[in-house]
């Protein structure tokens, strides 16, 4: 991925040589050539195009603002509530997740969605335990907002 | 455009004062630890950016002065936030703090067992 945003800016300071316009429009329009280059010759690269892990990125960024939104309205909800109603539980959750950042970020996510903090890793990174403040009600649909966190943080990270 | 500016300041802040409201009453009123650090790490992280925010648009729309460390400040709490709290939780829990009477279900006892022994708390 980062050898084709190398090539990419390559790409673009030899536009910029070639037309001798030496300026951040030339830069900019030499970028949008390298990268159509680029994905005309897709086929000769190993790993797939680095755009459409930008792509996952930036959705995974508006995901990440919806849930602190969602998040927040839901602790709104639970504080101001004339009677206390929970029952908050520790459970176990067992990831596919490989890599160091990918359950960093996946944890961060999970600590700013509804109702959940994640309170340890275990030691072989394979399941992360999480306090959840409403057992009841809500241990499924975290279980399938967390799939589709999942899901987006293997979309970013998939070669 | 004065007007929308200042409409923009005015909700950014205030919604920032409510969820910082709702973080003091949630540490007053919430029965345990765990359950507060829920309240103090999602309100407190979206009212502080959302004070930035309204702070950040203030000086740049009727200042005229744009100023992007207060738009590194957000992003710094954004990260840090919920890495707080997960630290406070899980050295609370090895340092040996009761979970509230009404917890349900507890998988974490079982996982730390052997630590917590060797140790010797």
């Amino acid at each position: 991925m980062s050898f084709q945003i190398l090539l990419n800016i390559f790409l673009a300071f030899l536009l910029m040589f070639l037309t001798s316009n030496y300026s951040p429009s030339g830069f900019v329009i030499g970028y949008l050539l390298g990268l159509l280059s680029i994905v005309a010759l897709r086929r000769f690269f190993k790993t797939r195009l680095y755009i459409g892990r930008v792509w996952s990125v930036i959705l995974l960024i508006f995901l990440f603002i919806k849930e602190l939104i969602l998040a927040n309205i839901s602790v709104l909800i639970l504080v101001l509530r004339p009677k206390l109603q929970m029952q908050p539980a520790f459970f176990k959750y067992d990831t596919e997740l490989k890599e160091d950042w990918e359950i960093t970020l996946l944890s961060s996510l999970i600590t700013l969605t509804p109702g959940t903090v994640v309170v340890h890793v275990s030691d072989d990174n394979k399941s992360l335990f999480i306090h959840v403040i409403d057992s009841n009600d809500i241990n499924e649909t975290i279980d399938s907002i967390k799939n589709s966190f999942e899901k987006a943080i293997l979309e970013v990270s998939r070669s | 455009m004065t007007i929308l500016a200042n409409t923009l300041v005015i909700f950014f802040i205030s919604v920032g004062l409510l969820f910082i409201v709702v973080t003091v009453i949630g540490l007053v009123r919430l029965p345990d630890l765990y359950s507060r650090s829920h309240a103090a790490s999602k309100s407190s992280t979206l009212g502080v950016m959302c004070i930035l925010l309204g702070v950040f648009f203030h000086f740049w729309l009727n200042e005229n002065h744009f100023n992007p460390g207060i738009l590194l400040g957000v992003v710094f709490l954004f990260i840090t936030g919920p890495v707080g709290a997960h630290i406070m939780s899980r050295s609370s829990y090895i340092a040996g703090v009761k979970p509230w009477s009404g917890t349900v279900r507890d998988d974490l006892k079982e996982e730390f067992k052997g630590k917590l022994k060797n140790k010797k708390i």
